[in-house]
């Protein structure tokens, strides 16, 4: 639910085919800075209803999908 | 009974200071700015002080109002660049512009215009006889920018906003909101020398912390003009025109697609002057008249938010 959400915002908001979106695909390969982060950020927390602070370590698509699960699960 | 705007008025320095000068300066690029920020070029003052480009500015409305210095009831300025922190640049800009009326300065970082708005209203009520009052904002921000920090100093610009307010029935509601100590933006007083104080202070610069000031800004646009529509029965068609401060133009096109607005009804000039604080929206929304695009009855949703946290905005039928 987490992963096919942010793959869907993410292919949306880079103009990217999602099937081109892998767990290891980097956020500066989509052309993805910090303030698209934070926009992906604010977008994340209307839709699961959690507080999310992006960091620089959040670098990968994996990452970030594991980093919302935590906060779902929490 | 409030006031509507008669008379508008604006004033930048004339050194216009371009990315590629910036780039001269700081490890950034055009590219860079144009993309994070939205700002082209920026108005740098090398030889006026504050008050000297807030009285240029008080001085172009009251002509564009067809009235004059002694006909003000009141003025009321913002800055958190004056030159003095006192005389104030409210009391510098009555002497500059030889008014004799009653003037005083308040501080609400980049939303101060719109503490001023909501302030004249409030002496509109409460003096009966007063038909007039002038706000400016002013700010020389290159003067209390880190000139070596790339991610504040190519943000802002110098300059001046200022608007003739008349006793009418122009201002229709607002929604203010303070946060108060939180310092994801803070500009820090000189500490000063004294011998006996022991405790430190940031250096005396703009400091930001740029995504949570996104966030905030973005919420702060959001909400406050949800507020003001559901609040007054309207919906975003009903409005012609939104103001927003001009931060950053990420943040004024990231919070139009939130709200599912038409981000052409959001005017934007930051591309020109960069982030002017307290002088960013009467300098915008001067230029939205100049423009020939806002029309008499018009209404128009100014936004603004900053440094405290104070964030506000207002509905007005112009």
């Amino acid at each position: 639910m987490v992963k096919e959400k942010i793959i869907a915002m993410l292919a949306e908001s880079t103009d990217t085919d999602a099937s081109e979106i892998t767990l290891d695909t980097q956020f500066s390969d989509l052309g993805i800075d910090s303030l698209d982060m934070t926009e992906m950020a604010m977008d994340l927390e209307d839709e699961f209803g959690i507080e999310f602070t992006p960091s620089p370590e959040i670098n990968t698509v994996g990452k970030l999908i594991e980093a919302v699960e935590k906060l779902t699960e929490a | 009974m409030s006031f509507r705007i008669t008379g508008t008025g604006m004033y930048v320095p004339p050194k216009a200071v371009t990315n590629d000068d910036l780039a001269q300066i700081v490890e950034t690029n055009d590219e860079w700015i144009s993309k994070r920020v939205g700002v082209k070029e920026r108005h740098i003052s090398e030889n006026e002080w504050t008050s000297e480009m807030g009285a240029k500015a008080a001085q172009a409305a009251l002509d564009d109002a067809g009235c004059k210095a002694e006909d003000l009831d009141m003025i009321l300025a913002a800055s958190v660049s004056g030159e003095t922190v006192s005389p104030s640049m409210a009391n510098m800009i009555q002497n500059r512009i030889g008014a004799t009326c009653p003037a005083m300065e308040l501080n609400a970082a980049c939303a101060a215009f719109l503490y001023l708005l909501e302030t004249a209203a409030a002496y509109f009520a409460l003096h009966k006889e007063y038909n007039r009052i002038l706000v400016v904002g002013c700010e020389r921000i290159s003067g209390i920018l880190d000139w070596t920090d790339r991610s504040t100093c190519v943000i802002f610009g110098d300059g001046a906003g200022a608007a003739v307010l008349e006793r009418g029935e122009g201002y229709l509601d607002s929604v203010l909101t303070v946060k108060g100590g939180d310092d994801v933006i803070k500009i820090p007083h000189f500490p000063g020398t004294s011998p006996f104080f022991t405790l430190e202070q940031d250096s005396p610069y703009i400091h930001m912390q740029g995504q949570e000031t996104f966030k905030y800004a973005v919420s702060a646009i959001s909400s406050d003009i949800t507020t003001l529509l559901e609040r007054n029965h309207l919906t975003i068609d009903d409005i012609a025109w939104i103001v927003p401060h001009q931060a950053n133009v990420r943040i004024i096109d990231f919070a139009a697609k939130r709200l599912g607005i038409d981000p052409g009804k959001m005017f934007v000039n930051i591309e020109k002057y960069g982030n002017t604080s307290s002088a960013s929206v009467p300098i915008a929304f001067h230029e939205l008249k100049e423009s020939g695009k806002l029309k008499r009855g018009d209404k128009v949703i100014l936004c603004a938010f900053g440094g405290g946290l104070s964030n506000m905005a207002c509905l007005i039928e112009y």
